[in-house]
């Protein structure tokens, strides 16, 4: 079910006298399936762009379809595009308030009216989707730790059944375990159930080792719109408006400027370690290291 | 004595069910001992809940120890009439900037902390001034903090500390809501502040990168120091941190997994530009 957003404005205080403009007239067409990061500097208009998507904030002006339809006519169901499109904002785990875990991620498909077998079916399956063990159902969320109550969170979306997952910097404040841990947790969801994610990071790191497609925001407009690797080639500009190319694309041009034949079109360490293979490759094979 | 001891540390607090019976007793600090020198960049690293946090809270008496003892400035933080002293010695900056500040304006979100000690006004303007330099946000003082970006009003934080002339400040995961270049100031305003002021920073943090300039690192597992020495010490073991939870700079890593394959890469490399003369090494080594 693709999303579709037709020149969306979103003015925040527009009455007021400091009215601002967080979205600028944006056009993007969000197809099934694909994994979609999000960057931009802090107030860029990234997380007021998801909240967008599945009808949480109003645009101030424009259009939005979810799947052919307008998700501001009078007769469009918002309660299903929400459960259609998962949100899952910065810190979730704030908003765990039940006694256990399998209570709270109970609770959205038990809005749905669904049996309650099929609710605990939904509710089993999103905690194990996000690798959770069953020694922690019956604890009281607070009890996890950060990365633990933060699945919890993710589970308590999943357990809606989302077509579109997005995630607004899930790995904030994790360890770099539970970072990976949540990351591939997601790009597994995605590839075992075909679902549309799109990711909202701080990390250039994560994005690029993760995501097909980067949207760049900057000042409300999109900036860039292509794959990793077309987006980092960008370094310079991104790192004018916050932002900077992945540690590994810096580590290519410190070789590329004292004389090493080596491309810095590299986005993760496995690239690196390849390109660097293959330069090593060509002086053995060339006989002399004569750079 | 430095600036910070803390022996043979333990925390432990009790888990209450809903009805408010024992459930059980969980130790969040297992007999850590350290000791910090005034002037030093130390790092605490570690995975979520393996006791940093509620280590950091016993350095500026938030928190007191179940057992051992922990002196700021050679005080004991148990004593109650050291209180004030200790957390005008140690100040502490949080995560979430927006949960540190209330001023309306910056200078004056800067200036609470000096008022509430009782400085002179004169003086309090004086330390506003300089603490708002210090961390390059000065030209901002008569701003609304809430038209900062993340790193900005974190270095607005920082400088509510150092308004209270501290001789040690305890970071706890700064920059874990910032943007990369807002990351970068904080950073960069932290590592002036110990260079330039010879103020102590304990820094607590999941990026790996802003620990390589640090004197010390000290990594935590289930409460206890499970590693400790420099940056380069503490790196070089790859697949112990990766145990622990944690991980490594890419720099460090790429070297590392390029040694694997065989490369005369050393292990602990921390900037690509340490990067680039051990792969000027390798060429020279294998040709």
């Amino acid at each position: 079910m693709p999303i579709i957003l037709d020149k969306v404005n979103h003015i925040y205080g527009q009455d007021t006298g400091t009215p601002l403009r967080a979205l600028n007239n944006i056009d993007l067409v969000i197809p099934d399936g694909q994994f979609i990061g999000i960057i931009g500097h802090t107030g860029s208009g990234k997380s007021t762009l998801v909240q967008h998507l599945n009808g949480l904030m109003k645009a101030t002006s424009g259009n939005i379809y979810f799947n052919g339809e307008d998700i501001d006519d009078e007769d469009f169901d918002k309660k299903k595009l929400r459960s259609k499109v998962g949100l899952v904002f910065q810190y979730p785990e704030h908003q765990l308030f039940e006694t256990d875990v399998f209570t709270d991620v109970c609770f959205g498909p038990k809005n749905l009216g669904l049996s309650q077998k099929e609710i605990e079916l939904r509710a089993y399956e999103a905690l194990k989707l996000v690798g959770l063990d069953d020694e922690y159902f019956y604890q009281s969320p607070f009890d996890l730790s950060g990365g633990q109550k933060r699945r919890v969170a993710i589970a308590g979306v999943l357990a809606m059944k989302p077509q579109v997952l997005v995630l607004d910097e899930p790995t904030a404040g994790l360890d770099p375990k539970g970072r990976d841990e949540i990351l591939e947790q997601v790009a597994k969801l995605k590839k075992e159930t075909g679902i549309t994610v799109i990711l909202v990071s701080h990390s250039m790191d994560d994005v690029a080792r993760y995501v097909d497609r980067i949207i760049v925001m900057n000042k409300g407009c999109i900036l860039y719109d292509d794959t990793p690797r077309a987006v980092f080639r960008h370094y310079a500009k991104l790192e004018e408006i916050g932002l900077a190319a992945p540690q590994v694309t810096y580590i290519m041009r410190e070789l590329q400027a004292h004389g090493y034949d080596v491309s810095d079109d590299v986005t993760t360490i496995d690239e690196a370690k390849d390109e660097i293979k293959r330069y090593f490759a060509g002086l053995v094979a060339t006989g002399k290291g004569n750079r | 004595m430095g600036i910070i001891k803390v022996k043979d540390l333990i925390f432990e607090y009790i888990r209450r069910d809903e009805e408010g019976n024992v459930e059980g007793i969980t130790t969040a600090v297992d007999n850590v001992s350290l000791d910090v020198s005034q002037g030093d960049f130390v790092a605490i690293l570690g995975h979520n809940g393996s006791g940093k946090s509620t280590l950091a809270k016993h350095l500026n008496a938030i928190l007191y120890p179940t057992e051992g003892t922990v002196w700021v400035d050679g005080k004991d933080t148990q004593k109650d009439e050291y209180i004030w002293d200790i957390r005008q010695t140690a100040g502490m900056v949080f995560q979430n900037p927006d949960n540190q500040i209330i001023g309306q304006i910056v200078e004056e979100d800067v200036g609470f902390g000096p008022e509430n000690m009782g400085v002179p006004t004169k003086e309090i303007w004086e330390r506003v001034d300089e603490s708002l330099k210090a961390v390059g946000m000065y030209e901002f003082r008569h701003y609304s903090p809430n038209k900062l970006s993340g790193g900005q009003k974190q270095r607005v934080s920082i400088a509510g500390v150092i308004a209270m002339h501290p001789k040690c400040i305890i970071l706890d995961e700064p920059t874990a809501m910032l943007d990369p270049k807002g990351r970068r100031e904080v950073i960069r305003a932290v590592r002036a502040l110990n260079d330039v002021e010879r103020i102590t920073v304990i820094l607590i943090t999941h990026y790996m990168e802003e620990v390589i300039y640090a004197d010390k690192v000290f990594v935590m597992d289930q409460g206890k120091i499970t590693l400790q020495g420099t940056p380069r010490e503490v790196f070089s073991k790859v697949e112990r941190l990766k145990a622990l939870r944690l991980d490594v700079p890419q720099v460090t890593l790429l070297a590392h997994e390029l040694r694997q394959e065989g490369f005369p890469m050393p292990e602990g490399v921390l900037t690509k530009e340490e990067f680039r003369v051990a792969l000027d090494n390798c060429v020279n080594k294998l040709f």
